[in-house]
């Protein structure tokens, strides 16, 4: 490669990834800056004084620690619920023959094509019914299983030779100490992808519990962040504090485990 | 001959606790939207069988037709400016610079970010009197925009003189959420992208440099064409995804309305709107099939007619 090849290279990345970071830039500047500086026009690019008070201020307008904490829960047991789920499910699916097991894991499969904007009316009539509206249960049990984590496990256990499960069962291995003491500790990259994406998920997560919750009590952090930002919606440095709270788990998760997330998500595309 | 290893009977009780959530949750609700969309289904539950009614409604409701237009419109917007944009940006990554990674995961940041925090600030940037994006606009000498409460189509903003419906575009409100979402959504595509060009054999760029081809007629003879698998499965999955936009519309533009004069207005917010501001569950769950119908013939059509065309390496 040449020498300028490489330099236009690197001055197009380098400014496109400007531009990736800018709102990023932006949030957290705005939470840094007095209300007063934050509304001057033309906008200062640095803060002229490191303004700390919009983070307690938000925290105080807000019941943001109970968000939090509602977000934490749900997005804990979610996790569990997927893990154990996923490994129950992927192991019928590869060790046990019965009749049907195919069009079972394709009719799953197909569920994935449904858009989830499907499910948001039947949902909320299904969870009124239920009396579960408004609790944590309308925000986990809907979600304890995730079809696509079954699709990868079960990928990762198709690569464990049939010659191991074999000679486990005829040396009198029970079916579930298989699962638990040699398979799941073979493909623990997987799990490791199932837990993370499970995690930012339930982080992320908007829309099913924007419809599903009406009371702070039950609130995640997202669904409060949202309204936040409609009846705050002048004051930008709170705005901006409260956001940068809510983004910085996730950045960090991301940020640590990055290059699992970015491969997991290639190879989830490829395959797609 | 081989024995039986393992009971049979134990895959049905490893497979009960998804079985019956898969079946509440994701299989039943289908079945359940289908007889809602039968019904005059309101607070007070069921109601009358309607039949048809909710779908015939739905072809003469001027709402609804502008929530499909402006659907239509962001689709139509968000595909070419997120396969050219993220393309452009793997084959730039696609190459062993020191630091690379580093700007990969940068690229990457919007994409795990929320999409509220990220509606936040670009609700912010976009703000019509002090935002940066004016500011920014300001030291191109370009005059200042409304954004997110600009109602006016952006052709007509650009030839300056009032144009029929059909030709206005959509609204520079709707594209400002366009630019936001391709924002956000670029990383996984130039992700994406950059599996399938790490998917080229090296022998063709290889063999083209012997042959002294260089920089656009490699791209249009081997890169583009090795590479439409992947633009194929981008197209597929960006045209879904846009024709489920409704978070960033919520929002940065509604409630209450949907945007200025309901510019904004996406058959998903209309869904929502119908459902849970005026609990006509009957009518929302008849937009959820008709959305479904969409995408779904949607897909078959580019399996169809695209995938054939696509060159499989």
């Amino acid at each position: 490669m040449t020498r300028t090849k490489a330099i236009t290279l690197y001055v197009l990345l380098v400014l496109g990834s400007l531009l990736a970071l800018l709102p990023f830039y932006w949030m957290i500047t705005t939470s840094l800056k007095s209300p007063v500086e934050a509304v001057r026009f033309p906008p200062t690019m640095i803060p002229e004084n490191i303004v700390w008070q919009n983070y307690p201020e938000a925290l105080r307008v807000a019941p943001f620690g109970r968000y939090f904490f509602n977000t934490i829960i749900i997005a804990i047991f979610t996790m569990i619920g997927v893990l154990i789920t996923s490994s129950l499910a992927a192991f019928t699916f590869t060790f046990i023959k019965f009749r049907g097991r195919e069009f079972l894991f394709i009719s799953f499969l197909a569920m994935m094509m449904v858009p989830l904007p499907v499910y948001i009316i039947p949902g909320y009539l299904i969870l009124a019914r239920l009396g579960w509206l408004d609790t944590y249960m309308a925000l986990i049990v809907p979600w304890v299983v995730n079809i696509f984590s079954i699709f990868l496990l079960r990928q990762h256990f198709k690569s464990i030779p049939i010659s191991i499960f074999e000679s486990a069962m005829i040396d009198g291995c029970s079916s579930f100490q298989f699962l638990t003491k040699i398979a799941l500790p073979m493909v623990k990259p997987a799990l490791i992808t199932i837990t993370i994406f499970s995690l930012i998920g339930s982080w992320n997560t908007f829309i099913w519990p924007l419809v599903m919750t009406t009371s702070d009590a039950i609130r995640p952090v997202q669904v409060g962040l949202a309204y936040f930002m409609q009846e705050q919606s002048t004051d930008y440095t709170l705005l901006s504090a409260a956001s940068t709270l809510v983004i910085i788990p996730v950045i960090i998760i991301f940020f640590i485990f990055q290059r699992r997330i970015i491969s997991s998500y290639m190879k989830s595309g490829v395959k797609g | 001959m081989k024995r039986r290893l393992i009971n049979p009977y134990l895959a049905i009780l490893y497979l009960i606790p998804v079985i019956i959530i898969i079946g509440v949750f994701r299989f039943y609700p289908i079945l359940f939207s289908i007889r809602a969309s039968l019904y005059r289904w309101g607070m007070g539950g069921p109601g009358t069988f309607t039949g048809l009614k909710n779908y015939l409604t739905i072809l003469t409701d001027k709402y609804f037709w502008q929530a499909f237009t402006n659907t239509l419109w962001y689709t139509v917007f968000t595909i070419p400016l997120t396969l050219f944009i993220s393309l452009f940006i793997a084959i730039l990554l696609n190459n062993k610079l020191k630091g690379i990674g580093i700007l990969r995961t940068v690229y990457f940041l919007p994409v795990v970010t929320s999409i509220v925090a990220i509606s936040m600030v670009w609700k912010w940037i976009y703000h019509p009197e002090i935002g940066l994006a004016n500011y920014l606009l300001g030291l191109l000498h370009i005059p200042p925009k409304n954004w997110l409460s600009e109602w006016r189509g952006i052709f007509e903003l650009i030839t300056n003189r009032s144009l029929p419906l059909f030709l206005k575009g959509p609204s520079l409100a709707l594209l400002s959420i366009v630019i936001m979402t391709v924002w956000k959504g670029l990383g996984y595509n130039v992700v994406i992208f950059l599996a399938g060009l790490q998917n080229i054999s090296k022998e063709y760029y290889e063999a083209a440099e012997v042959d002294g081809a260089s920089g656009f007629s490699v791209f249009k003879n081997i890169t583009w064409p090795l590479i439409s698998p992947t633009t194929f499965y981008v197209l597929m999955m960006t045209t879904i995804v846009s024709f489920k936009v409704f978070a960033p519309v919520w929002l940065m533009t509604g409630p209450p309305k949907g945007g200025p004069l309901g510019t904004t207005n996406v058959l998903v917010y209309h869904l929502f709107d119908n459902a849970f501001n005026y609990s006509r569950y009957g009518y929302g769950s008849a937009i959820s099939i008709f959305l479904f119908l969409v995408i779904l013939s949607l897909t078959v059509l580019q399996k169809k007619v695209v995938e054939p065309r696509v060159h499989y390496g």
